[in-house]
């Protein structure tokens, strides 16, 4: 089996809040934003990562480039734990880690044009580049992002959403980086136009031989472009597996209502579809439920779920459950019905 | 007679960049209980279709044509005509609900305010409904949670208190302007089975404003779909997945991922949409479409019947496009 790219095991983000009021000395109440994931990527592999707004998808991405102080252990293929390291040593790093993100306008500073925005990488990591170098490599990626090279000295503002992104991709992309973190890279683009980037994301990966961590929370979408697939719930993973599998016989009772209630642009299948409804709501990451996060919601809790934390369990299909199993009629459901 | 007739309907704003056409001559029709689609990408005309018809139009606004309901001129109609109509014959649940409802007010003070204005209710009688309606959108507890300020609520919950105090005159037309969009996809569907639930239990019509396909196929009799402030394409649903007559429809069909089905490389659709600042004269879908000739940047031709109840407005045959 070939070497991870990055492995990352038992990462924890903890964010301590205070209230007005609060005293010096009053102990911070803490949010676990991400409690103890753990994952491998391996080079050229697309991993997604799919859960609801909370489930601390976009942390553990913010985590993994020191964007977030995090504990847990994330190494990197030549050995060395990212979260270890210092500021000044990241920088090493960051040139093979870059990140696309959610609003493609936003993260565009407005007062630099799009060459000067696609450069900065480049000068910040290849110091030495001539300055003819630098503005052929940009006219080049721009080129291979589907932005006419002759733009290069236009604003951000002169672009539409779908082009902005375009100059999001060949910022991360110019440095060549051997990883790719897209945070909700299409979500803010129409479907005609979140089509175009998917695809332009997908050809980009084939050809660079990229490794990508994908994180959305329209399953459809990562379905499309992942190789492998993790849910994530209240900051845990509750299932993770080839995608083709996770789709197909999710194991998981958060992923099977996840994946049930996706509405699918067909009248027939929509209509023939058992949604399986979530009661509730999300519990707070402040007081998150004891053993398993999703028992105060699941259809299959027990005792057992509220005593002991499910352990993700080993192999290509990994499901942190008690009772994991296909998707059947459970007493409650049928009670409910 | 249709309960909303819309008759060439344009909506343009006056911006410092020129005038901006959002909705350019749309017409449609809508009975009693029917649930409607309308179907855009943003920029498409969708909402301000809804709000020129509501009458919620930005002061630089100004609609043009007609709006009948029941028989009755509203568009740019005074308070005194529209008033009335609004809340109790029409009602609108819109995108955001933390933005919608009142940060200050309480949510009884807010939705108790709609009765004691249209059916002139006191306090306490108004309380009560307030309450029940809480209740049929099956808030928990809603007795303890009516007197919470809308912060108090998850964004699921607060799409309920919008659906519950847009319900509370018993509406004949309710408009949801992107209703879930803001919402997770687990609670879009509890949101969308309540509103499904709500509209036979009290058989009013519904019109549902979205990007979303998906969410169209599951919820809607009839869809219309709107591309640079015109219709493209009106249909009852099952024929429109089944077999799309128009490019525009056909590409947005391609360029979804699906969850139950194994991905192909996405049929994306090139370019992006109009500048409605300089509407095109032709097809607005022409200059992104495969099947475009010389003549559809000149004109495009009107909406027309090709099946029953099918309507589409594209200068290429069917057979053409096939």
């Amino acid at each position: 089996m070939t070497k991870p790219l990055l492995s990352v095991a038992d990462l924890r983000v903890t964010f301590e809040l205070t209230r007005a009021g609060d005293m010096p000395w009053t102990a911070p109440r803490l949010l676990h934003a991400v409690s103890g994931v753990s994952f491998d990527l391996f080079p050229g592999e697309t991993l997604g990562i799919v859960g609801e707004s909370g489930c601390g998808k976009s942390t553990l991405a913010r985590a993994l480039v020191q964007m977030v102080p995090a504990t847990g252990r994330a190494v990197w293929t030549d050995g060395t734990d990212l979260l270890s390291l210092t500021r000044a040593q990241m920088l090493k790093y960051r040139a093979d880690i870059q990140m696309v993100f959610q609003d493609p306008l936003a993260s565009l500073n407005p007062r630099m044009t799009v060459g000067q925005i696609i450069a900065e990488p480049l000068r910040t990591h290849h110091r030495g580049l001539a300055d003819a170098e630098v503005k052929a490599r940009v006219k080049e990626m721009m080129d291979r992002v589907g932005l006419l090279p002759n733009q290069i000295n236009r604003y951000p503002h002169e672009f539409s959403g779908g082009q902005c992104q375009r100059i999001g991709i060949a910022r991360a992309l110019i440095v060549r980086p051997k990883l790719l973190i897209c945070d909700e890279p299409v979500s803010a683009l129409d479907v005609s136009i979140q089509a175009q980037v998917i695809n332009l994301l997908a050809e980009l990966q084939r050809d660079l031989g990229l490794a990508m961590i994908f994180i959305a929370h329209d399953l459809s979408v990562v379905k499309h472009i992942s190789d492998r697939v993790m849910v994530l719930y209240l900051g845990r993973t509750m299932e993770i597996a080839e995608s083709g599998a996770l789709y197909a016989d999710p194991q998981h009772p958060y992923t099977q209502a996840l994946l049930s209630a996706v509405p699918i642009p067909d009248p027939a299948a929509e209509r023939a579809k058992r949604i399986i409804p979530l009661d509730g709501d999300l519990p707070s990451p402040m007081n998150p439920p004891s053993g398993c996060v999703f028992r105060t919601r699941c259809p299959r809790a027990e005792a057992v779920c509220a005593e002991t934390v499910p352990v993700l369990s080993a192999g290509a299909h990994g499901v942190a459950c008690h009772f994991p199993g296909p998707l059947i009629r459970t007493r409650r459901m049928a009670e409910r019905a | 007679m249709a309960m909303l007739d819309i008759r060439n309907l344009s909506v343009r704003f006056d911006t410092p960049d020129g005038t901006v056409t959002a909705v350019n001559g749309v017409s449609l029709s809508l009975d009693r209980g029917e649930t409607l689609g309308i179907v855009g990408e943003s920029g498409s005309g969708k909402s301000q279709l809804a709000f020129a018809v509501m009458g919620l139009l930005a002061k630089n606004g100004r609609a043009t044509g007609s709006v009948a309901f029941d028989g009755r001129e509203i568009l740019n109609a005074p308070p005194a005509v529209i008033n009335p109509i609004r809340a109790q014959k029409i009602a609108m649940v819109f995108q955001d609900p933390m933005t919608s409802l009142n940060p200050y007010m309480r949510v009884s003070d807010q939705m108790a305010e709609v009765l004691v204005h249209h059916k002139g209710m006191s306090k306490a009688q108004a309380l009560a409904e307030c309450v029940r309606m809480l209740d049929a959108v099956k808030i928990p507890d809603a007795a303890g949670r009516v007197r919470l300020f809308p912060h108090e609520f998850s964004g699921g919950m607060r799409q309920r208190v919008m659906i519950a105090m847009s319900l509370l005159c018993r509406p004949e037309l309710l408009i949801a302007d992107e209703p879930t969009t803001a919402l997770d996809v687990t609670v879009q569907a509890q949101i969308m089975t309540l509103l499904g639930d709500l509209r036979r239990d009290l058989g009013m019509a519904t019109i549902l404003i979205t990007h979303d396909l998906g969410v169209v196929a599951g919820f809607c009799e009839r869809v219309i779909v709107l591309y640079g402030g015109q219709i493209m394409e009106q249909s009852p649903t099952d024929p429109l997945f089944a077999t799309p007559a128009h490019p525009y429809t056909r590409g947005l069909l391609g360029a979804i991922p699906r969850v139950d089905q194994e991905g192909e490389e996405l049929s994306a659709i090139p370019g992006s949409p109009p500048n409605m600042t300089r509407p095109p004269k032709g097809c607005p879908f022409a200059p992104r479409c495969a099947h475009a000739g010389e003549d559809c940047l000149d004109h495009l031709d009107p909406l027309t019947e090709f099946a029953p109840g099918r309507f589409r407005a594209c200068n290429r045959s069917l057979e053409e496009l096939a």
